[in-house]
This record gives structure tokens, C-alpha cells and sequence, in this order.
């Protein structure tokens, strides 16, 4: 009995996750490529969310978590053409400056233009409820979330390591120098990486709406966890992001499960004990053009 | 792109700017005219920011009445509004309010923490406080001072209101309550007021969680609260907190009945129709059958396009009080106040039966309301999806009958 309980927990923990992957796979290749850490994520998570708020009051829920994504990943082709690019090379304290300052302008326009009062999407009928296999028990709705996300990390996965663009991108990350001298140009690549990036963080704030609140302080909420992620994981791994986003959720599942009022801090200790025996995080990268 | 810099340095900056940014961007709004300034201050970020941007509109309604009508004394009111963030960056702007800003009194919160707080920094200077949306038995009680007067319903009388229907409906006596926590001074005095009234009433507590105020996904506790398998399920969460719950519990479908001894309005309203059910307490509804809180609505629906929420009302009345109570005593001084207060003045609160402040610990004496969700379909609009039940105490009954009796309150002025 208590096993079947433990593994609900674990499962759940797993497609809370696989929700706080979408936010930090777009954040950790942002930094990997650019070198820069995108403290405007969120902003963009949150934007997801409320176009896809409206969106569903036009079209319905399946046509917004759609067109959501794309709007907000083609806002991002203006983020990075002129506001990111500047700051590849510049001095990191830039960059996190420009882009907390981003974060804090979209949280005050999305104030001014959709109120401070949550809003909210009403999930279709056919994803309420539960599913129950014996006494497993299973909400229906993140079942359609945890195959949404497979499926979206397949798709980068192959991108990445079975595509050209893959290659390029990777080969970006540890030697500009010698991508650019092969005569190819990284901007594009670093423009389309970063509407992934955001498309991503949108399709996490459109998905995750039904179940939780639209308001205006929802992606610096979420920034937190997305960067602990991130930091666990380690810096330009793929799969370093992936296992330590099932880790948090996970843990965190567990925790609450024997001690509820530990929940949110457990991520932070579970942050702390993997820095201290590898620095680096999980699976993270040397990455040579960030070492001085 | 090819740089020079050291991962550990914008690990570290970043990690700061992670941090801070948890901390929610404070948002300042303020008014402009001048003569009897007051200083405001209601959380406009984290999860009661939506509350306090209803609170906002609401005291700014009232205040354009005020002066438009030729202030008080003669003199217009001046209030400065601002995001009160956490408890210390709410001391620390009330104490600049009163020091530099040149207030005359305080009035304002939501958040009981920062109220706490607030009362301090009231009873240092020795100023005023009205006290207006938070709802901590302990502020009346064990935390109140004599500075501080205190206008919305306090816990116990949430989980009176409640708790009486569920007794009338048969989902007390003999039943068993899972219940979840706010992690906070709020939550911790609901959770209190609430046992007392399982254990006086035959209803027995199986589980209690507390859940910090940042958690925005329940999952883990919906699970814990299946494998408990409860005969209701009791929220004693705050703000924006309840809203998630309720959407979330309707996702995973659990087949017990929720209740709660807090929920606010626009809190409700964000939920959305077909997710919310059970019976909730409340202290003011725009539906309330009176005529002068039906103008209220009216007047306030034509200028914001959306009915107020109760914090919009409760800031609305409390800036009326303030204005009777100047007007009242020709005065903006502190020990006068309190004496007109402590006298136990009537003031309309726009409810069937006018309000007044206890003189022993300062709490508004009113009537508030069990609300329950109408049947699919009979809502007008979005706001009308529940349905306001009789006033408690009911209309033959004294208003004092909700209230701790005096001896079991704690409160030393």
C-alpha cells in the first residue's frame, strides 16, 4: 500500500519535472550558445500563458497551446535580433541586467494590460479527472501533458544530435572561433535557438494555465526553479537538464510526502548537496570559453 | 562571441538576481493632492497582489468622492498608496509614511504578517492604524494595541460562519476533516480557530498540512490527501492559494467534498465556473441585498467596468469611516480618534445593520456571510457563480454573538 502510494508521488514528481524541463532546457541552451543567463524567461513563460488565455476564448484550448508558442517564439526573433545580440559579447553583468530589467517591464505591461487579477483557462471536460489503474491513481490532464512533453524533447533531442543545425549549434557552444572561420554565421542559429528557448518556456505557461493561476508574477516565480534546474543539471548538457528537472520534481513529490512543510525547500537542498560534490552539476560540460 | 569571463561570476551574479527577483517587483502607485495626507499600504505583488490591486481601486473611489464632495474639514485627503512587498519593507515604508511623508494616520494591509508589523511601527509612533483586510485572530488578540482599530472579519468568525452551515448541512459531527495550512500567522490562527470548532462540534481532524505561500502546485498533497481518505477536505489557505487548490483538486476529480474558512472573491472569480464548489465564508458580496451596497456597485461597475471585490468594498467603507471619524472629532489626532472609536460610533458599512469598533479590542462588529456555488448555468455573468446565504448572526441575534468572549481573549491594550 504505502509502495503504491510512494510510486504516485514519484510518477506525479516526474510530470512535474518534465513541466519544469520546457522552462529550463530553453534557459540552459540560451546560456550554452550565447553565454547568456536570460532572466526574461520567465517573462516569456508567463506570456505564453496569457496569450494562450486569450487565444482559447477565440479558438479554444487545442488551437492555444499551439499558436501561443508560436506567437511568443516570433517574439523572440525580436528579443534576440536586438536586444541579446548585444550582448554575446559583452560584460555577463550586462546581459542579467538588461534581461532582469526585461523581466520586470513585461510583469508591469502584463499588469497594465490584463489587471492584476488572475485570470484563468477552463481545461477541456474530456482532461478532467483521474485515471485510475488498481489503486494507481493518475490525473488524465498531466498523462496529456507528460506525452506533450516527450514528444517536444524527442524533437529537440534529434535536432541537436542528429540534425545539421545540431551540429552547428554544438560545435558553437565549444569553438565559435573555429565554427566562424569554416565561414559560418552563428547568428542565425543563436536567433533560432533562442525562439526554441522561449517557444518552450510559452508552451510550458500555455499547458500549465488549466491547472494553476494566470497572473502577472508567475514567470519570476517559476525563473527560480527553472534556474536550480538548470544549475543542478549543468551548464550545456542536454541530458544533465533532463535528469535533474525529474530529480527536482521528484524529490520534491517525496518530500512532501514525509514532510510536507519541507516541500518547496527541498529543491534548494538537493541544489546544495550536488554543488558540493560536483561543482560543475550533474553532467555539465567544460566549456572552454568560459574559463578565464 | 567569443568571450572572457569566469562561469562562477555570472553563476554568482545570476544566482543574486534569482534571488532577488523572488522577492516579487514592488509596484508603487500614489496620489496627488495635498492638505490631510494618509498613508496606505496593501501587498500589489505576490500571492495577495491581486486582492490589493481591488483594495486600491476601492480607496481610490472612495477618496474622489470624498474631495469631490469638499473633503473633510474643508481639506482634501491625500492618501500615498504603496506595495507593502513583506513584513519589513511594510515597517520600513509605514515608519517613512509617518516621518517624512507627513501622515497623518496609516490605514491599509491584507497580508497579517505585514500587519503585525504596521501595528508596531503605530504603537512606536504613536499614531493611528486602521488596520482594513487582514484577518489574524491574533492581531485582536494577543498581537493588538491600543493604536490599532481593525476592520475586516477575524478568523474565528470565518470559521463560525462555515462551520455553522456545515452543521446545519450534516458534514460535522462525526466527520473526518483533511485539512491544509497556509505557512503563515494567518493560516496558523485558521487552522486554530478551526480545530476548537471541530472539537466543540464532533468533527475530527485526520490530517493537517502546512504549505508554504509560494506553492503553486498541489499534486503531492492532492495524493496524500487520497491515500487519507477523508470525508471532507478543509482549506485554510490565503490568497491566490485557494485559487490553484480549487483548480487543481477539480482536476485531479477527487470524489470528497471541499470546503473553506478563507476565500476572497476575486480569488473565486479567478478560479472560474465548474471548478469551484463547497462553502466558503465571506465578509461582503456585490449581490448583498442592501440598496446603499447595491449604489456602491453600481457606481463602482460604471467607473471600473468590473463589480468590486470585498477588499474593494472594505477599503471603500474604511476610508468613509475615517472621514466620519475626522469629521466627527474636527480632528486628525491620534488619542481623539481613538476616544471617538473606543466610544463604539456607528458607521455604515453598506450591510443590513450599521458596524462599530469593540472598545476592548478594536474589532469592527459586523455581519458576514456563508457563500456556496450556484448550479451550472443559473450564474448572469462570470462575477454571479455563487450564491451569498443568510447573514450570521442572523437578524434577531446580537452582533457580539460570533465574537471570542472577552475572557478568552488575550488581547491587553
Amino acid at each position: 500500500m504505502q509502495f503504491v502510494f510512494l510510486l504516485e508521488q514519484i510518477v506525479n514528481g516526474l510530470v512535474l519535472g518534465g513541466y519544469y524541463l520546457l522552462i529550463a532546457l530553453g534557459l540552459s541552451l540560451i546560456f550554452s550558445v550565447g553565454g547568456v543567463v536570460n532572466l526574461a524567461h520567465g517573462a516569456f513563460y508567463a506570456l505564453g500563458a496569457y496569450i494562450s488565455v486569450e487565444i482559447t476564448k477565440l479558438l479554444g484550448f487545442g488551437p492555444a497551446v499551439v499558436l501561443s508558442p508560436i506567437a511568443v517564439a516570433l517574439l523572440g526573433i525580436l528579443f534576440e535580433r536586438f536586444l541579446l545580440r548585444r550582448f554575446y559579447a559583452a560584460d555577463p553583468i550586462l546581459s542579467l541586467l538588461v534581461t532582469f530589467g526585461l523581466a520586470m517591464i513585461a510583469e508591469q505591461l502584463i499588469r497594465i494590460i490584463w489587471g492584476a487579477a488572475p485570470l484563468s483557462v477552463i481545461m477541456p471536460a474530456v482532461f478532467k479527472g483521474s485515471v485510475f489503474i488498481g489503486d494507481f491513481l493518475f490525473s488524465r490532464y498531466r498523462l496529456l501533458l507528460l506525452a506533450i512533453v516527450i514528444a517536444v524533447l524527442a524533437s529537440i533531442w534529434l535536432l541537436l544530435h542528429k540534425a545539421s543545425f545540431g551540429r552547428v549549434v554544438r560545435a558553437g557552444i565549444q569553438k565559435p572561433d573555429m565554427v566562424a572561420a569554416l565561414g559560418i554565421r552563428l547568428q542565425p542559429y543563436m536567433t533560432a535557438i533562442v525562439m526554441l528557448g522561449v517557444g518552450m518556456a510559452a508552451l510550458g505557461g500555455a499547458l500549465f494555465a488549466p491547472i494553476t493561476i494566470v497572473h502577472p508574477a508567475m514567470g519570476a516565480e517559476v525563473l527560480t526553479v527553472a534556474f536550480v534546474v538548470v544549475v543542478i543539471g549543468g551548464l550545456g548538457s542536454f541530458w544533465g537538464v533532463v535528469i535533474s528537472a525529474l530529480l527536482v520534481g521528484v524529490v520534491r513529490g517525496i518530500t512532501i510526502h514525509f514532510i510536507p512543510a519541507a516541500g518547496e525547500a527541498s529543491m534548494y537542498v538537493l541544489m546544495f548537496l550536488i554543488l558540493l560534490f560536483r561543482p560543475r552539476g550533474l553532467l555539465g560540460e567544460r566549456i572552454e570559453k568560459f574559463e578565464t | 562571441m567569443m568571450t572572457k569571463y569566469n562561469r562562477r561570476t555570472v553563476l554568482k551574479a545570476s544566482a543574486a538576481f534569482a534571488g532577488a527577483s523572488t522577492l516579487g517587483f514592488p509596484a508603487i502607485v500614489s496620489g496627488q493632492t495635498d492638505k490631510i495626507k494618509i498613508g496606505h499600504l496593501t501587498p500589489l505583488t505576490g500571492f495577495l497582489g491581486a486582492l490589493g490591486a481591488y483594495a486600491q481601486l476601492g480607496l481610490k473611489m472612495a477618496e474622489e468622492e470624498i474631495n469631490k464632495s469638499g473633503g473633510v474639514m474643508g481639506r482634501q485627503l491625500d492618501i500615498v498608496s504603496e506595495d507593502s512587498v513583506n513584513p519589513a519593507t511594510a515597517a520600513t515604508k509605514a515608519q517613512r509614511m509617518l516621518e517624512q511623508d507627513g501622515a497623518a494616520f496609516l490605514m491599509g494591509e491584507i497580508n497579517s504578517a505585514s500587519a503585525v508589523t504596521i501595528m508596531q511601527v503605530a504603537a512606536r509612533n504613536k499614531r493611528f492604524y486602521l488596520q482594513i483586510g487582514a484577518r489574524s485572530d491574533a492581531l485582536r488578540g494577543k498581537n493588538c494595541n491600543r493604536y490599532t482599530f481593525h476592520v475586516d472579519i477575524p478568523s474565528h468568525v470565518m470559521v463560525y460562519a462555515v462551520g455553522k452551515a456545515l452543521v446545519r448541512d450534516n458534514m460535522m459531527r462525526g466527520k473526518k476533516f483533511y485539512t491544509l495550512t497556509a505557512d503563515y500567522i494567518f493560516g496558523h490562527d485558521l487552522a486554530s480557530a478551526a480545530r476548537t470548532f471541530f472539537k466543540e462540534n464532533g468533527g475530527e481532524v485526520i490530517g493537517d498540512e502546512l504549505v508554504a505561500t509560494d506553492v503553486t502546485e498541489f499534486s503531492p498533497f492532492l495524493l496524500k490527501i487520497r491515500q487519507a481518505k477523508p470525508d471532507v477536505v478543509c482549506s485554510n489557505l490565503a490568497g491566490n492559494q485557494v485559487t490553484t487548490l480549487i483548480k487543481q483538486y477539480a482536476e485531479f476529480g477527487l470524489p470528497y467534498p471541499i470546503v473553506g474558512f478563507n476565500l476572497n472573491t476575486a480569488d473565486a472569480w479567478a478560479a472560474g465556473e465548474g471548478n469551484l464548489s463547497g462553502t466558503w465564508p465571506t465578509v461582503w458580496y456585490h449581490t448583498l441585498d442592501v440598496p446603499a451596497s447595491k449604489t456602491f456597485v453600481e457606481n463602482f461597475t460604471k467607473k471600473y467596468g468590473k463589480p468590486p471585490e470585498n477588499h474593494a468594498w472594505i477599503e471603500y467603507i474604511s476610508l468613509k469611516i475615517m472621514a466620519q471619524a475626522m469629521s466627527e472629532t474636527k480632528s486628525t489626532d491620534t488619542e481623539k480618534l481613538i476616544a471617538y472609536f473606543e466610544k463604539e460610533a456607528k458607521f455604515d458599512i453598506l450591510k443590513a445593520r450599521p458596524g462599530y469598533f469593540r472598545s476592548w479590542d478594536h474589532q469592527l462588529t459586523q455581519e458576514a456571510y456563508p457563500f456556496t456555488v450556484r448550479p451550472k448555468g443559473q450564474a448572469k455573468d462570470k462575477w454571479d457563480f455563487l450564491a451569498l446565504g443568510q447573514a450570521v448572526p442572523g437578524a434577531n441575534e446580537s452582533l457580539e454573538v460570533l465574537s471570542v468572549p472577552k475572557e478568552q481573549n488575550t488581547c491587553v491594550m
